[in-house]
């Protein structure tokens, strides 16, 4: 019972089915190889999505500058490496994490400071962030990203030869993926800064009365969004191996409705790990199906608009057919 | 014997308004203190100082002799004492166990959370008030009354000393009522000091050992024992004695209904309602929350129509499938949240007024005539005498009696056929109330139906012609006003 009553469970079956359609279109939906593409080119998206769902968990509307902040962490991690002519795939993702907690950070300030909402106060540190980075790179692309970048995305697990000779494998950035949700899985259930984040989106009222720090709760998540922007951010420039300036803008409505798909609401205080990922998976998987079925990406809209649809309505109709009375003579 | 807590002269006041003036007052260990006072007589300020909220500005507090000063929440709380809001605040979203114990590990800063210890606690709460609730469910799901008592359990987390409750009843049905009651009686026994805020002077005769009441922010007397009468009550608190009109329908037998429904059937909701409602008629809907007559009400308003079943407006068949077909027919309804259902909070209060009504009071174009506005505006604040220095002051800013009024206001302006009125009175105060009574009663003289759903039995009894006893959302019985009175009516509520 408690099982129909979860969004998990529609997004599970949801995505066996078109699985299952796929594989009947093209049997190479289901190869091992397939599979493991699929994994690696959701991983950044993945990343993101667990910063959006500690953001929406927390109330009061998204935060959409994410990608500015994974877009200047990236410019300016690739830039240092290169200035010191290599250096390692750890010291970029430690420039890239503090740089995009600070970044986040000030986000937390300014909503906490004004009480603007999330999405007004991120919609201008959006235009910031990209605007000073375009500003100050003139628009660069640098082609080459140093000799670690192409190590840590190069990397594979489980590595075997294909059928063509080709080698695949499991990529480290799925890894980078899965670490990173287990990391927001520990804090949101085990800790009491992730229950004070689910009593802030609640009620915030409410968790002031009971004694929760608000201010420091609100500048964790913030800074957690931004340094998760920054991973994202590095792992985004080890899979395409190089750092252009507007290369990641414009996932941001892509990431909150995988999101918002996966169970977690825009009003605050409801929203999983696991439900968060299956919606990532989806939107990974429809992407990969289109390409596996010849037909043309731009579909691929098409296709989450009516995802994000089918979710919406699964959950109105859960709600209709709940019981306000219990009529007398009435068959259950 | 030295009281709990005595407070001493206290005076506040915000931006040159005074809202307490050098009050004193005292609670004992064991005892019963029912606070009372109208809206905004400054109990809720008085609260707030106690729980330390906000400071006083002078005067002082004592808790068994000892003075405080400048005490935060905190301190307040590990002097033992809690307040019970209004609001509950509670996390809708967490489950009970949480709710309960969160406060608790927050205090004794811990980092990580162990759900087994949270259940513990929480259990460990309830079973010393003798709750049983699941401490795994989520807290919105739960019923208001099972909400309060996971907010009274969580105020058992500490060593609890003075227990405040707002307001606890003002949504709670006659059965959760009854055993709030019974728990604070409990409390007392055990020792604990309690502060007891409410409206119903019913509940105050029952429970409480001590009556005092604010009046403009002044204490103006206790009164104790044999003095706790319903007329004294009423005297304390408004200066003067108030007698309730009781409505004495004029209907003619002539007239045929303005309104008949006729087997209306909503799965989950209720089956086969079936009345007719007069002009000139207030007919009284009792039931406990949960007996279907909340939802009789938004099927009628088109809120969440019926699946099948026949509403006639004036003898005419009226299908009514959504709300504008409801207000096009002559319905109005006043619901029973005005904070979230029935009003534009941040609104001026002349723009609430008119809201109904916008239509008519464009001139030429697609423009509001603003002096037809002001017109329109200035005449219902005086036929409601609603208490507003300017009309384009928000309505949050009115006190609950007056933003009540702005309710009815609103529907009142589209002069309508039929008048749902949804626990009216609720938050509002005793001369407030007899206000509204007496709009009503107006309206019903004037020829409009009005149907009053109520969980007050004597509001009820002193406010309608005819009574549907409504239960299982089925209409159970059908009977005069005149043959019952508000103890008999409150057994058969019970009952059911």
């Amino acid at each position: 019972m408690k099982l129909f009553q979860r969004s998990e469970f529609y997004l599970v079956v949801l995505i066996a089915l078109i699985c299952i359609f796929i594989t009947s279109q093209n049997p190479n939906f289901l190869t091992l190889q397939n599979l493991y593409g699929v994994l690696r080119s959701a991983s950044v998206n993945g990343i993101f999505a667990v910063g959006v769902l500690f953001v929406l968990i927390l109330g009061g509307t998204p935060d959409v500058s994410f990608p500015a902040i994974a877009q200047v962490t990236q410019y300016v991690a690739v830039l240092a490496l290169i200035a010191i002519g290599g250096g390692n795939i750890a010291l970029a993702f430690a420039i890239a994490i503090v740089l995009g907690a600070v970044m986040g950070a000030l986000n937390g300030i300014i909503i906490q400071i004004f009480r603007v909402t999330t999405i007004v106060v991120t919609i201008a540190t959006f235009n910031l962030y990209f605007g000073m980075l375009y500003v100050l790179s003139r628009g660069d692309v640098l082609f080459e990203v140093p000799r670690p970048f192409h190590d840590f995305g190069g990397t594979l697990l489980f590595a075997r030869e294909g059928a063509n000779g080709a080698v695949y494998g499991l990529s480290l950035l799925p890894v980078l993926w899965l670490a990173v949700m287990i990391v927001g899985w520990f804090i949101l259930r085990r800790t009491m800064l992730g229950r004070s984040i689910f009593a802030m989106g609640g009620d915030e009222v409410s968790a002031v009365r009971i004694g929760v720090n608000t201010f420091a709760v609100r500048l964790f998540v913030f800074s957690f969004v931004g340094a998760l922007a920054g991973i994202a951010g590095i792992a985004h420039a080890s899979l395409v191996l190089s750092a252009i300036p507007n290369s990641i803008v414009g996932v941001e409505l892509e990431v909150i409705a995988a999101v918002v798909l996966g169970g977690a609401s825009l009003f605050g205080g409801k929203g999983t790990v696991t439900g968060t990922m299956l919606g990532v998976l989806l939107f990974a998987i429809l992407r990969n199906g289109l390409v596996l079925l010849n037909i043309s990406s731009y579909w691929y809209d098409v296709t989450i608009g009516i995802a994000i649809i089918l979710g919406m309505s699964a959950n109105a109709w859960q709600r209709r057919n709940q019981v306000n009375v219990a009529v007398e003579g009435e068959a259950p | 014997m030295q009281p709990f807590l005595q407070l001493d002269g206290i005076s506040k006041s915000f931006a040159g308004v005074h809202a307490l003036v050098d009050v004193d007052l005292t609670v004992n260990s064991g005892e019963i203190l029912c606070l009372m006072g109208e809206n905004g007589s400054g109990k809720s300020t008085l609260i707030k100082i106690v729980s330390g909220v906000q400071p006083q500005d002078s005067g002082t507090i004592r808790v068994e002799g000892q003075d405080v000063r400048d005490a935060t929440t905190a301190e307040m709380i590990r002097h033992g004492i809690q307040v019970i809001y209004q609001d509950l605040s509670l996390m809708p979203n967490l489950t009970v166990a949480e709710n309960i114990a969160m406060a608790r590990t927050i205090r004794e800063g811990r980092r990580l959370v162990r759900w087994g210890e949270m259940r513990q606690i929480a259990q460990e709460a309830m079973d010393r008030i003798g709750a049983k609730i699941d401490p795994d469910a989520t807290v919105g799901d739960l019923p208001v009354g099972l909400q309060q008592m996971v907010a009274i359990c969580r105020a058992f987390t500490s060593d609890l000393r003075l227990l405040i409750l707002d307001e606890p009843t003002a949504s709670l049905n006659r059965t959760e009522i009854e055993h709030l009651l019974a728990l604070v009686r409990e409390m007392k026994d055990r020792g604990i000091a309690i502060i007891f805020i409410t409206h119903k002077i019913d509940e105050v005769i029952d429970v409480a050992d001590r009556v005092t009441c604010l009046r403009d922010g002044r204490n103006v007397g206790s009164l104790t024992g044999e003095e706790l009468t319903y007329d004294r009550i009423v005297e304390l608190m408004t200066g003067r004695e108030v007698v309730p009109v009781p409505f004495v329908a004029r209907i003619d037998p002539t007239q045929a209904p303005v309104l008949s429904v006729r087997n209306l059937t909503k799965r989950h909701n209720f089956a086969d309602v079936t009345f007719d409602l007069y002009p000139g008629e207030i007919l009284g809907i009792a039931g406990l929350l949960g007996s279907g007559r909340t939802e009789i009400a938004k099927a009628l308003f088109g809120f969440s129509p019926a699946d099948s079943g026949e509403i006639r407006i004036g003898g005419k068949v009226q299908p009514i499938r959504n709300v504008r077909e409801a207000v096009a027919a002559g319905i109005a309804y006043v619901p029973e949240n005005r904070l979230t259902e029935g009003l534009f909070l941040q609104k001026a209060v002349g723009d609430n007024l008119v809201s109904n009504v916008i239509d008519d009071l464009t001139g030429r174009g697609v423009l509001i005539d603003e002096d037809r506005k002001a017109a329109m505006v200035a005449e219902w604040i005086g036929a409601l005498s609603i208490k507003v220095a300017d009309p384009s002051a928000p309505v949050r800013s009115l006190s609950g009696g007056n933003q009540q009024r702005v309710v009815i206001g609103k529907w009142l302006t589209r002069r309508p056929k039929v008048l749902i009125l949804n626990g009216p009175t609720v938050g509002v105060d005793i001369a407030a109330k007899a206000y509204i009574y007496e709009i009503v009663h107006n309206l019903a003289h004037e020829g409009a139906g009005v149907i009053l759903i109520s969980d007050e039995a004597p509001e009820i009894v002193n406010n309608s012609n005819r009574i549907l006893l409504v239960r299982g959302g089925r209409v159970q019985r059908e009977l005069e006003t005149r043959q019952t009175s508000a103890q008999e009516l409150h057994r058969m509520v019970a009952a059911s």
